[in-house]
């Protein structure tokens, strides 16, 4: 187990570098920094002086990979790619193209991120498994057969749509709550509430019909029968013996995202106007912000490996019998 | 006045993969599994119903993907070469011309006669007033829109109504009597059989829905000739329009990715599984490392490099519709690149166990090369799983264009698409009193996309997967 462990966390940073090598690639090989001034500066008329200012401001007038110019280890260190790529290893991520610095942003904007996104995250898991629960106990009824209808009918509505309509009904209609905007402190549930209740909704459909699937499968096995067989009522079988053997399969799905809940959700963060990373990193696409775009990525895939790591640890802890070797 | 076809990228490999469809189908014809799974499909009313949707997008599709470009007259002597036009328009287009050439100064509710907002009209005898202006072209040709609107539009849907079962009941006739040879029985006997549902395809849940649809198509072509049944946008488009040509791009989204994916993650998965080896190893630290990265982050990366290079290189592309496509192109592109992880992992999985299996080591001990194992062993055996993750991804891919799109990262915003036309509708919900129509008008027809392709993927999934059987 522990030397599972200690495996895996050596492969974390080879994915990585991976990821890195990727979007070094992307960033400033397919596209030279040149390109890159042109565009933000505007496309036309622009001086050759203004691209080399514009790469001396932002630090993109080194060479690539290798400084044959200067001496010792500043010809592998005074590089784009060491620059750039590797100090975010480090937790570096330079300054945003206006100046900001990344790392504090990023701090400050992962707590709005995961006010909403942890509630969602946590009820909508409540919400999908009880209510396939209710639809496999119902197995074979019409309620069943409503039911799946019904979520095949809410995923093919579009994510915009919910938050769309769910901002007509509730804001503009209502007038319950604010339409967008986020105020700090306790006050701030007025503001969370519609974007984590659409979060909820928007995914039932996807959720609940792929664990109706799950739970039927374990369902129909024998040993289910056997505890019906014994005397065993329908919700304890469901409850004692189908959640628990299911738990594999859901926590699959489940564990990987949790620690990529603090990237915060792109769409509704930016519908609602909260503060989070996943309305920065819009802006940043929006704005061309390649450093943030950058640092985003490499976050998001550092949480992503993080999640896999929890999810076979999840594993031992409800099924003894997988041992991690 | 002449015209010129012209090919976009985009329009060549859709042809090319229904063509690729066609052939696949006919083949399939030879193997009795296949067959049999496509029976299956072929029986189920949802499967059927589903299907006739799909095929009905498929041809709004197929039509606004025949390009041309108009010559103009010359406009000197004759001696002038005559000059092509710079925009390059549809079939579509051309069907739908009067829906395109009526464009009116700006916002006008469904079916309205005049626009949706008061401006201030200077009489004939030079005093002002603030009212409705009439519209260009939405209701012109009622004299007292007041009195006579809703007498016109009742009589015209009526008119769609009557021609929609006139053209349903010519249908029902040609289908029934197509039925009727095939299986050598009289006309009659065929129509009870399908009419019971009984024997054969679900011929009865096809006709049910192309008559559904019918008498809903039947009214709105009727309506359009004189009014904009969904509205005009802030420029004055129409909006049914719009959203006509939107289906083209989602179909695209839906369709060409798959030419990226399929051959990356079969070709990947086989090698992997069936290898072993370093190069197992290697192809999963790729696939790990693609899919590590957070999906919209390396599209929208993707894509924004992508656009440095279609603007730093404008002289690659005559047209602004072949910029647009080659932006659409490439969103494909990336698109797929990003995703054939996920079925890369799958195939690499089954063909682990595949190659453990008798037959597959018995080829191997008779010294069978290992591609032509690949090929005639296990690819055959891995083509379910192929087709059931094909049709499952369209509906997904759809629904992204829209999210992509509104973050900014999709198609070019000149390409009407749901992500384009929901973004600039999202803008008018702040107006008061609300422009609500052409969010429901995509809504509409996004919906009836997505369930369409959802339903038939689940159906083509029960039929095909031997586990559910």
């Amino acid at each position: 187990m522990f030397a599972y462990i200690v495996r895996r966390l050596l492969y974390a940073p080879l994915i990585l570098i991976g990821v890195n090598l990727l979007t070094f690639a992307l960033f400033f090989v397919v596209n030279t920094p040149d390109d890159m001034a042109r565009m933000q500066l505007g496309a036309k008329r622009v001086t050759p002086e203004a691209i080399e200012r514009w790469k001396v401001e932002r630090g993109y007038d080194k060479p690539l990979l290798f400084n044959a110019q200067a001496d010792g280890a500043d010809k592998l260190t005074n590089t784009i790619f060491f620059e750039k790529s590797l100090k975010m290893f480090a937790f570096d991520f330079g300054r945003a193209d206006d100046g900001r610095d990344i790392a504090t942003e990023i701090q400050t904007r992962m707590g709005p991120s995961l006010a909403i996104a942890l509630p969602t995250f946590v009820l909508g898991l409540f919400v999908t498994v009880s209510l396939a629960l209710l639809l496999v106990f119902f197995r074979t009824s019409y309620l069943d057969f409503a039911g799946v209808v019904l979520c095949v009918a809410m995923m093919s509505i579009s994510g915009l749509f919910y938050i769309i309509g769910g901002q007509w009904l509730v804001s503009k209609v209502w007038h319950l709550v604010p339409i967008s905007g986020y105020g700090g402190g306790l006050d701030s549930w007025r503001f969370l509430i519609l974007p984590v209740v659409i979060g909820v909704i928007s995914g039932i459909g996807g959720s609940a019909r792929w664990y109706r699937t799950i739970f039927l499968e374990e369902a129909g096995k024998d040993y289910v029968r056997t505890a019906r067989a014994k005397g065993l009522s329908e919700l304890q079988a469901l409850f004692r013996h189908v959640l628990k053997n299911a738990m594999i399969p859901i926590l699959t799905g489940v564990v990987v995202v949790i620690p990529s809940l603090f990237m915060g959700s792109l769409i509704s963060e930016s519908f609602f106007g909260i503060p989070g990373l996943g309305s920065y990193t819009i802006d940043a696409i929006n704005a061309q912000d390649f450093p943030v775009v950058r640092a985003m990525v490499f976050i998001g895939s550092l949480l992503y490996i993080a999640g896999l790591i929890l999810t076979d640890l999840s594993y031992t802890l409800v099924d003894p019998r997988v041992r991690l070797e | 006045m002449g015209f010129q076809p012209v090919v976009l990228w985009t329009d060549l490999l859709l042809f090319g993969l229904i063509a690729c469809v066609l052939l696949a189908a006919w083949s399939a014809r030879r193997s009795e599994p296949m067959r049999d799974a496509w029976r299956r499909v072929g029986e189920s009313s949802v499967g059927m119903a589903s299907l006739t949707v799909l095929a009905l997008f498929l041809l709004v599709g197929v039509v606004d993907s025949l390009h041309y470009r108009e010559r103009l007259a010359p406009a000197g002597g004759s001696g002038d070469k005559a000059q092509l036009s710079t925009e390059v328009r549809s079939a579509l287009d051309a069907v739908a011309a009067p829906l395109r050439t009526r464009v009116e100064k700006t916002y006008s509710a469904p079916l309205a006669y005049q626009l949706f907002a008061k401006q201030t009209l200077e009489g004939p005898d030079g005093t002002q007033r603030r009212e409705f202006p009439r519209l260009k072209f939405g209701g012109s040709s009622l004299k007292y829109p007041e009195v006579d609107q809703t007498g016109d539009i009742l009589g015209r849907i009526g008119i769609g109504l009557a021609s929609a079962a006139v053209g349903w009941v010519a249908l029902a006739g040609v289908l029934v009597a197509g039925v009727a040879r095939s299986r050598r029985v009289p006309v009659g006997a065929a129509w009870r059989a399908i009419w019971r549902g009984k024997g054969g395809l679900a011929w009865r849940s096809v006709l049910a829905t192309v008559g559904v649809v019918a008498l809903l198509a039947g009214p709105l072509a009727a309506l359009a000739v004189e009014y904009h049944v969904f509205g005009t946008d802030k420029v004055g488009q129409d909006v049914l329009f719009l959203t006509l040509k939107s289906i083209r791009t989602a179909l695209v989204i839906g369709t060409l990715t798959t030419l990226v994916t399929l051959p990356l993650a079969v070709a990947l998965g086989i090698m992997a599984g069936y290898l072993g080896g370093w190069v197992d190893d290697v192809i999963q630290y790729l696939y790990t490392v693609l899919n590590s990265i957070p999906g919209v982050l390396l599209i929208a990366a993707a894509v924004l490099m992508m656009q440095v290079v279609i603007d730093t290189h404008p002289q690659w592309f005559e047209t602004a519709a072949e910029r647009a496509d080659a932006r659409l192109l490439a969103l494909c592109v990336i698109l797929g690149m990003t995703s054939w992880t996920g079925l890369c992992r799958l195939l690499r999985g089954e063909t682990l166990k595949l190659r453990e299996l008798e037959y597959v080591q018995a080829a191997r001990a008779f010294g069978v090369s290992t591609t032509r194992i690949l090929a005639r062993h296990v690819l055959p055996n891995l083509m379910h799983l192929v087709l059931i993750a094909l049709v499952m991804d369209f509906s997904g891919l759809v629904l992204a264009e829209a999210v992509l799109s509104y973050v900014g990262i999709g198609v070019d915003p000149g390409t009407v698409s749901f992500g384009t036309m929901i973004n600039a509708a999202r803008m008018e919900l702040a107006r008061e009193p609300m422009v609500w129509w052409s969010l429901v008008a995509a809504f509409i027809f996004m919906f009836v996309l997505v369930l369409a392709a959802n339903l038939f993927a689940d159906v083509v999934r029960d039929a095909f997967d031997p586990r559910r059987s």
